[in-house]
């Protein structure tokens, strides 16, 4: 070596360029949010009305509340299918205990308990055996709904208790609903655990290179499981929420929401192969997504064109950050 | 395969005739690496030509060359005495050059026949493929090999790897191909199953065939070829018949070479034992391994490729469990389940495949040095950024890292760079002993001697080196004690003094010295 001086100060980082702010993806998600927004107020008068605005959060608290654990799980390279399913699982054991005379307090406890322990049994499964979770969750998807089905047949259960109202339908302060609160609150919660602790960290590790994060003393297996059980926690939090909003439960209920979490997650910038993501991304990614069907309802929209809607979203969020990042590359190395 | 086939091996052939295929002053350089300079070989009809050398000395750079899959930066190739170009794969076998890897490039869904008539199946009046044809042609082929055992319509994931490379024979038989490679065949055979290989060796010679066998096997060498090329650092050292050249006479063409790096200077201050092994045992891996690791030492570990020394590294750096065996830190019996068990207890592994184990692409520089530290850096489980910068500084700055950023992503850096980092992750957790498995494989000069330098720095500073290196200089120029290991068990342990390449290389692949 001829140019090897006394050691070279590598600094912590280079000052970014305000391109790399103003390209990145959460920009994006902020303009295409205003966009919408902006659309949905010339469609329709009635959208710019703090109730409407209130209601329109109903739209996606429940889903986004899933798609914070999900997102966690997307990064660390696995994935929950079942979520929906849980929630109808959740909701049926719900269901039985007020047939029994359960009150509010063990109607709730029930509710998270059940989507907790679906979450680790995904969780065991992936990691015990060592299964794909796309394959675990793909069959407990069907076991979990499955079960609601047989207790219910063609069946629903109500008579929950008017006290159990308030966590679908109850408002904090104002048009500020319980549920908004209890997704903002969990949110700031996700984001600390992912950004400003070493337990995420080792997620975003995991997600890059499971191999070597093992190798450098990562648990793997053990946050994998720790995931899973987050996941099913949230769902078993939104089964609380969405029972509680409709008063009911029948075995169909949030069919299709897995997708729609799915979206939100993808749509948030958190890679699909593992790795990379932020909590801020998949909250204006939930954003949007409530806007979006929100608008369409507004304009009378039939569902089965929004759910047409829903998978064009899908594809194109996939393939965006794709090109995106493409595009990037080019333009800054 | 049938005995009745056996060939007489004893017979004299005139061995002469011109070569079927000349590769002559054939150079290739990767960025930073000069993996071949101006070698030579020549495949004789009829003969087997041995490839020698140490990994690392060009030997699959080579094979690449031949069969189209790497482009020479200079020099020519001919068959037959006419120049030609093997721009693809696909040219090389349309020239009749085929090669029978260590894991055969093959296809495991597809029956033994499609396998062989891949690509050249026979047609019938419509275009399509004409099975009855292809399954009677793959029947016949075999049984002229002599592997009339082999069902035509067995699917190939069903064979054993024995078979699976007559299969892939039978494939270089049904394009006649002039020219085979067979780039180390053995490595995963049993004994019986490397007669049946012989046999068909010297079947495929007196085919007439040119054959390029590599192994690091000598017995095998022995037995089996006529001719030797002996390649070392990318030049080609040595050639002729090999009757008349001993073994000695190419151990030490492989390992003689110029001194090209001078490895540091260090006070050797060995003191007591601190990582004492004994009796570790892997149902297949490894057995009975048993050594002492004392404070400030370099122990090298040397041996061919499927040895075992990473298992059995990887097995005291909690990474594979054992069956039996005890593990001793400082007078303390661990037995780590999870490498964090060991990083806990002060024993870090530093693996030998970078890419895959070592570093986290993705993530920038700094978070990859902290991540095996994090419980250090952190409090409460809170990350402390200020705490992991100072951590990567502090050790990337000892190992003079090239960077323009520690927050820069790792997949950025150069192989060397790389290894630094990968090195400078495991340090940093402060263990007592730390394994280095290759840890200068496949990195330039320049980085090499960093990694040398910073390891004498290391046991200046009381830590015990573990060292599993394949390059001899390495092995002579670093460690004050050295393990041999072969076929899962240690062969010998030698104190580093006057210790030649020599008797490392007869140990390790078993000559009686």
């Amino acid at each position: 070596m001829t140019d090897t001086p006394a050691p070279r100060h590598i600094p912590d980082r280079l000052d970014k360029p305000l391109n790399s702010a103003i390209f990145s993806w959460e920009a994006l998600l902020v303009a295409v949010a205003v966009a919408i927004f902006a659309v949905n107020s010339f469609a329709s008068p009635y959208f710019l009305d703090a109730w409407s605005l209130s209601d329109l959060t109903f739209n996606f608290t429940e889903k986004a509340l899933i798609a914070l654990a999900m997102a966690l799980l997307i990064i660390s390279g696995e994935i929950d299918l079942s979520v929906a399913a849980i929630i109808a699982l959740a909701s049926t054991m719900m269901g039985m205990a007020v047939q029994a005379g359960a009150g509010t307090p063990v109607l709730v406890a029930i509710g998270i308990l059940v989507g907790l322990g679906c979450g680790a049994f995904n969780g065991l499964l992936v990691t015990r055996l060592g299964l794909p979770s796309i394959v675990v969750t793909i069959g407990t998807m069907s076991l979990f709904r499955g079960i609601a089905f047989i207790v219910l047949g063609d069946q629903a259960y109500k008579g929950y208790p008017p006290s159990f109202a308030f966590f679908g339908q109850g408002y904090v302060w104002w048009v500020v609903s319980f549920e908004l609160t209890l997704f903002l609150v969990a949110a700031v919660i996700y984001w600390f655990v992912l950004h400003r602790t070493s337990f995420g960290r080792r997620v975003f590790a995991i997600g890059n290179n499971p191999v070597a994060a093992q190798f450098s003393g990562v648990r793997v297996d053990r946050i994998k499981f720790i995931l899973f059980c987050l996941t099913g926690l949230m769902a078993g939090i939104a089964s609380v929420l969405i029972t509680s909003r409709l008063g009911s439960t029948r075995p169909s209920i949030a069919q299709g929401y897995e997708l729609e979490v799915i979206t939100m997650v993808v749509l948030g910038g958190v890679s699909i192969l593992g790795g990379a993501g932020s909590v801020v991304g998949v909250v204006l990614a939930a954003l949007i997504m409530g806007l979006v069907t929100f608008g369409l309802g507004l304009l009378n929209v039939p569902g089965i064109v929004m759910s047409i809607f829903i998978g064009l979203l899908l594809i194109i969020v996939i393939a965006l950050p794709i090109i995106w990042r493409r595009v990037r590359r080019e333009r800054f190395t | 395969m049938d005995t009745t086939a056996q060939l007489n091996p004893t017979t004299e052939q005139p061995l002469a005739a011109a070569p079927r295929l000349t590769l002559s002053g054939i150079s290739k350089s990767f960025p930073g690496v000069r993996a071949l300079h101006d070698v030579s070989l020549s495949l004789y009809p009829g003969q087997v030509t041995a490839l020698i050398g140490e990994n690392g000395a060009g030997k699959s750079t080579l094979v690449k060359i031949m069969t189209g899959i790497y482009q020479p930066d200079a020099g020519t190739i001919s068959i037959d005495g006419k120049a030609v170009t093997l721009p693809s794969a696909h040219a090389a076998f349309g020239h009749g050059i085929t090669a029978i890897h260590q894991e055969t490039v093959l296809f495991d869904d597809l029956t033994v026949a499609e396998n062989i008539f891949l690509g050249h199946a026979p047609r019938s009046r419509f275009g399509t493929i004409d099975w009855r044809t292809m399954r009677k042609n793959a029947r016949e082929v075999l049984d002229t090999m002599g592997a009339g055992h082999i069902d035509a319509d067995a699917r190939l994931k069903d064979l054993g790897i024995a078979n699976k490379h007559l299969v892939a024979v039978a494939r270089a038989m049904s394009i006649d191909a002039q020219i085979v490679i067979m780039d180390e065949p053995t490595a995963a055979l049993s004994l019986k199953e490397i007669e049946e290989l012989f046999l068909l060796i010297e079947f495929l010679k007196s085919e007439g065939k040119a054959i390029l066998f590599i192994s690091h096997k000598f017995d095998e060498i022995y037995r089996i070829a006529d001719r030797y090329t002996v390649f070392r650092d990318g030049e080609m050292v040595g050639e002729g018949l090999i009757r008349d050249a001993g073994q000695s006479q190419i151990v030490r063409m492989m390992v003689g070479r110029a001194v090209d790096h001078i490895f540091p200077q260090r006070k050797a201050e060995i003191g007591a034992p601190v990582l004492t092994v004994s009796g570790l045992s892997h149902p297949t891996e490894f057995d009975d391994i048993g050594f002492e690791l004392h404070r400030g030492e370099i122990l090298g570990f040397y041996g061919l490729v499927g040895a075992g020394r990473s298992e059995v590294m990887q097995a005291i750096a909690g990474i594979t469990r054992t069956s039996s065996g005890t593990i001793t830190l400082e007078g303390k019996s661990i037995a780590p389940k999870s490498a964090a068990d060991s990083i806990d207890a002060g024993i870090v592994y530093v693996p030998e495949e970078r890419g895959k184990q070592g570093v986290v692409i993705g993530l920038p520089i700094f978070q990859n040095i902290s991540l095996p530290s994090l419980k250090r850096t952190s409090k409460s489980g809170m990350l402390r950024l200020a705490e992991e910068f100072a951590l990567a500084r502090s050790y990337t700055e000892r190992l003079d890292l090239r960077a323009s950023s520690l927050s820069q992503d790792v997949g950025t850096l150069s192989g060397g760079n790389q290894q630094k980092i990968v090195i400078a992750k495991w340090l940093a957790t402060a263990p007592k002993v730390i394994i280095l498995d290759e840890p200068t494989k496949g990195i330039d000069i320049g980085s090499k001697a960093a990694v040398h330098g910073f390891m004498a720095e290391l046991v200046a500073q009381g830590l015990s080196v573990i060292m599993v290196s394949s390059e001899l200089p390495e092995i002579l120029g670093m460690s004050d004690r050295v393990i041999v290991m072969r076929e899962g068990r240690i062969a010998s342990v030698y104190d580093n003094k006057g210790l030649d390449a020599e008797t490392l290389v007869k140990t390790a692949a078993g000559i009686a010295a």
